[in-house]
């Protein structure tokens, strides 16, 4: 847990009231416009990022596709000094229509792969909204994740950092581009990543 | 010991079927270290991974830690990664550079990029010793020979020479390297690391295994079919690395359509199939750059050479066409390591390099849509082996109809199981050498 989810509770009901100009605004595509949304801008982070992990641990591919924006990508360079998925190996490179290639894989009757247990489990934390773009109202977000897999009768523990780059839609924040580092990136992988971690 | 428990090696491979415990018996595979892996020409690294002097690669040759190392005049020197004071692997990091000398952490042993000893600390030490004729330097691999940049070495002092050895399977260094208008290429600097939970010989196996495609990987290649004809009905075009995963729709009849050819030593090649020759903007540009660097003639030759896929047994599977390197180490009889490279042509226009980095993220990264099966099959299929629910294992698929030429095999059709008969042919030859 984190400091800032740990002052949830005390936050939530002044949270409450602030909540619907800002959300109004979201909702219109603009920007928030006082440091008094800043605590409303984090939890709508988090809400986000919450919402991308239950869609993964949930299977719910759709939903997890439906987070990025048009145009949005999921990327996980080999090692922490890539600087763009473009033109560089990756471990994951995927817009949307290859994220879908992605599901449509593995909810195939015939993907092999997924048929013994298979099942994950995502702590997202550390959130901290690192920039918010005047102009575009962009959000820049990192924070970290652990991710415990089971495999047939195996767990498989991946930790790592993840960042978001965000943009306002109609729908609220969307992923333009989520980079996820693993910690363990460039060590041997015991099997491979069937989905997005 | 195995002549104990298997008085007849022999016995294990027959022509058309391979008794289980040559992929489960840990004393079978004990004898592959020893009469395949320490013998044979096993891939090092290529020479682009060691640009300076002192840039190092770590890797391994069966059971040895090996260490192939750039030297001061070009040279390319693989070493045993041991220091001969304590036994400390010397290069601790998975690759670097050395500095000015190779140095060991414990005592500080030093050594020149060749192995030889440049320093011992504290001379005094050994005065009145017969440290004199102790051998302080570091052990280097008998042989080391590269070719087109392909660096291997060979734990044996005698045999065939690296080309003689490859024979006519050189042709997956040529075809990725007159690929390129330079003739040469560069590795990226990336290796992906996948364990297999298998035997090492699943995996060489699979590799032109025609039949597999349509039914492992089915679910990948309609997935992809299905993405492809949208983006194509939505903008116009069918981009190119989506049909590098929708050719896994392909039928039966077209891999059967192909052929592959077995050369001595295991080595076997299959013939190509994905249409990586299109004529789009970026293909033609990149011709014209071949054609104004050799030559219409040689042009024509280079990129009319049908190759999927080739093996050189025991440890490489290279896919030339999209300059894609697997090299596998076996650690234990069901448990490899494979290391996935690719590289760049040099000189080549960079829309081509785009063409194999799909490939290499696409198929060969760790979350491979398609290895995801592969490696799923492979377990199942040790697992299986391991049991005593049966003893053999079929290669009889069109037994009978290879068309033997001299010591080359030539498959029937692209689904007989003439590669894996002869990988095994290759196999019991190294197993039963003196």
């Amino acid at each position: 847990m984190t400091a800032v989810a740990a002052k949830k509770p005390k936050q939530r009901a002044p949270a409450k009231k602030t909540a619907r100009p800002a959300a109004a605004r979201a909702a219109r595509g603009a920007a928030p416009r006082r440091a008094a949304d800043g605590a409303h801008l984090q939890r709508e982070v988090e809400a986000l990022l919450y919402r991308q992990s239950e869609a993964l641990d949930g299977k719910d591919w759709k939903g997890f596709i439906d987070l990025f924006a048009p145009g949005g990508v999921y990327w996980m360079p080999p090692a922490p000094h890539y600087t763009s998925w473009d033109g560089q190996p990756s471990i994951f490179a995927e817009d949307r229509d290859m994220m879908t290639v992605r599901m449509k894989r593995v909810t195939h009757p015939h993907a092999w792969s997924q048929q013994p247990d298979w099942g994950t489990n995502h702590v997202v934390s550390n959130v901290v909204v690192e920039k918010v773009d005047p102009k575009s109202g962009d959000v820049h977000v990192r924070s970290r994740f652990h991710m415990v897999e089971l495999r047939r009768d195996e767990l498989r523990h991946f930790a790592g950092a993840y960042r978001h780059h965000l943009g306002r839609t109609k729908d609220g924040l969307r992923i333009k581009l989520q980079r996820v580092d693993m910690v363990n990136a460039q060590a041997p992988y015991e099997y491979v990543l069937q989905v997005w971690v | 010991m195995l002549q104990e428990r298997i008085p007849n090696l022999k016995a294990l491979v027959e022509p058309d079927r391979v008794h289980r415990l040559c992929y489960a018996d840990p004393d079978v595979f004990d004898l592959e270290i020893a009469r395949i892996f320490d013998r044979c020409w096993i891939y090092a690294g290529h020479e682009s991974q060691v640009k300076k002097p002192g840039d190092f690669w770590t890797f391994q040759i069966g059971r040895q830690p090996m260490v192939m190392v750039r030297g001061h005049r070009g040279a390319v020197h693989v070493l045993y990664n041991r220091c001969p004071h304590r036994g400390v692997q010397v290069c601790g990091a998975r690759h670097g550079n050395a500095g000015e000398v190779l140095t060991c952490s414990y005592h500080s042993w030093r050594f020149h990029y060749d192995g030889t000893n440049e320093s011992v600390p504290l001379p005094r030490g050994y005065e009145e010793t017969t440290f004199a004729g102790y051998d302080r330097n570091m052990k280097r691999a008998p042989r080391v020979e590269s070719y087109r940049g392909f660096v291997f070495a060979s734990l044996a002092g005698d045999g065939p020479s690296l080309q003689e050895w490859l024979g006519p399977a050189r042709v997956a260094f040529d075809d990725i390297c007159d690929r390129s208008p330079e003739g040469e290429v560069e590795v990226v600097m990336n290796c992906y690391r996948v364990v297999q939970r298998s035997n090492w010989k699943f995996f060489m196996e699979n590799q032109l295994d025609a039949v597999h495609p349509s039914v492992t990987h089915e679910s990948t290649g309609r997935a992809a079919a299905d993405v492809e004809f949208q983006i194509q009905r939505r903008t116009g075009e069918k981009p190119l690395h989506y049909h590098m995963l929708s050719a896994f729709t392909i039928p039966f009849e077209k891999w059967d359509s192909l052929e592959t050819i077995g050369y001595p030593h295991g080595h076997t090649v299959l013939g190509g199939y994905m249409g990586l020759r299109p004529q789009d903007p970026d293909t033609v540009a990149y011709e014209k750059v071949l054609a104004k660097a050799y030559g219409e003639r040689k042009k024509e030759e280079f990129l009319s050479r049908n190759i999927h896929h080739v093996l050189v047994y025991p440890c490489l599977s290279i896919q030339s066409p999209l300059q894609q390197l697997r090299a596998i180490r076996p650690i234990a009889p069901d448990r490899t390591l494979s290391e996935i490279w690719h590289f760049r042509l040099k000189g080549a226009p960079e829309a081509i390099y785009r063409r194999s980095l799909w490939y290499y993220n696409l198929v060969n990264s760790p979350a491979t849509m398609v290895n995801a099966d592969d490696l799923e099959n492979w377990q199942k299929g040790q697992w299986g082996l391991a049991s005593e629910g049966g003893d053999w294992v079929s290669f009889h698929r069109d037994y009978g109809r290879d068309k033997v030429e001299g010591d080359v095999l030539r498959s029937s059709n692209g689904c007989s199981e003439a590669p894996m008969r002869n990988q095994f042919r290759a196999w019991l030859q190294y197993m039963t050498a003196a």
